[in-house]
């Protein structure tokens, strides 16, 4: 499935989710990683420390309905993997960014931009298990 | 006003993601495809936002505290270990069979589309069963070291 090349978009929408992290840490301390956030939902330790994660979840669940607002259209979601494989990558990628401690926002973006040896590792590390991932899964078992 | 800006900021990360194309899987996998149907851009998301990031961390964390707390919550483990490794090893075949990583299914599960809530349900899923094998884990380090 072939998708349009969109440096522009990409580039503006990568600068406001940078923005996000950096006001994130400016106002509230913190990282912004979706392990990390959605974990303090999960597993909370303490109201204070509850309410502003479930805050920042119901913000981000609440963007398509102002891209909505804005462009007419959802954004687009084209879908790569059926049922039961949607099943099996969630279920992995539950398990490995909480075994990781971080995924693409708190290791890939925050991490790496304080140069976090530990998170340039985790990234290089789970940019190359994708990267086979997809090979494997498009040109060996074939999609 | 520390929920509210946390709601928005939320909302600005989302609105990226939807806006750069993240939360699509078919775009997130055809970066990786290099072999096939290749798409640069999102490179060029994550180009933008360590910019940013970078940037801005620095002059944020030269402050002596947050504005809304009182201090900063920085991680602090250094070590780079076969859980880090392998959790990441984990995370990057899941996210190579779905195209989802948790920061771009969170925001497009606003779209209700059945396959991003199914994900979401199983991802859900397996952060609460590692959660219970670390646990374990603990505690049969812990009584190791009792006995």
């Amino acid at each position: 499935m072939t998708t349009e090349f969109t440096p522009y978009a990409a580039l503006i929408g990568g600068a406001m989710i940078g923005t996000a992290s950096v006001l994130l840490m400016l106002l509230h301390g913190r990282i912004f990683g979706a392990t990390g956030i959605l974990a303090g939902i999960l597993f909370p330790a303490g109201a204070r420390d509850w309410s502003w994660r479930v805050m920042v979840v119901l913000g981000m669940v609440s963007a398509p309905l102002v891209y909505l607002l804005f462009a007419g259209r959802f954004p687009p979601i084209q879908s790569v993997a059926s049922v039961p494989w949607q099943v099996v990558g969630g279920f992995l990628v539950g398990i490995g960014v909480t075994i990781g401690s971080g995924c693409t926002s708190g290791h890939g973006v925050c991490g790496m931009a304080r140069l976090s040896k530990r998170s340039i590792a985790a990234t290089l590390t789970f940019m190359a298990s994708t990267a086979l991932t997809v090979y494997v899964m498009r040109h060996v078992l074939g999609g | 006003m520390r929920l509210i800006s946390a709601y928005l900021l939320g909302l600005l990360f989302g609105l990226g993601i939807t806006i750069s194309g993240m939360g699509n899987p078919a775009k997130v996998v055809n970066f990786f495809d290099v072999a096939g149907s290749w798409d640069p851009s999102l490179a060029f998301v994550m180009a933008g936002a360590l910019a940013i990031t970078f940037i801005g961390y620095r002059l944020v964390l030269a402050r002596p505290r947050p504005l809304q707390e009182d201090r900063f919550f920085l991680p602090t483990s250094r070590v780079i270990d076969a859980r880090l490794l392998g959790g990441a090893v984990i995370f990057g075949i899941g996210w190579g069979i779905s195209g989802f990583c948790p920061g771009g299914a969170l925001p497009v599960i606003g779209t209700f589309n059945a396959d991003v809530l199914i994900f979401t349900a199983a991802m859900l899923a397996g952060i609460l069963a590692a959660r219970l094998m670390l646990k374990r884990r603990e505690l049969a380090l812990a009584a190791r070291s009792a006995a």
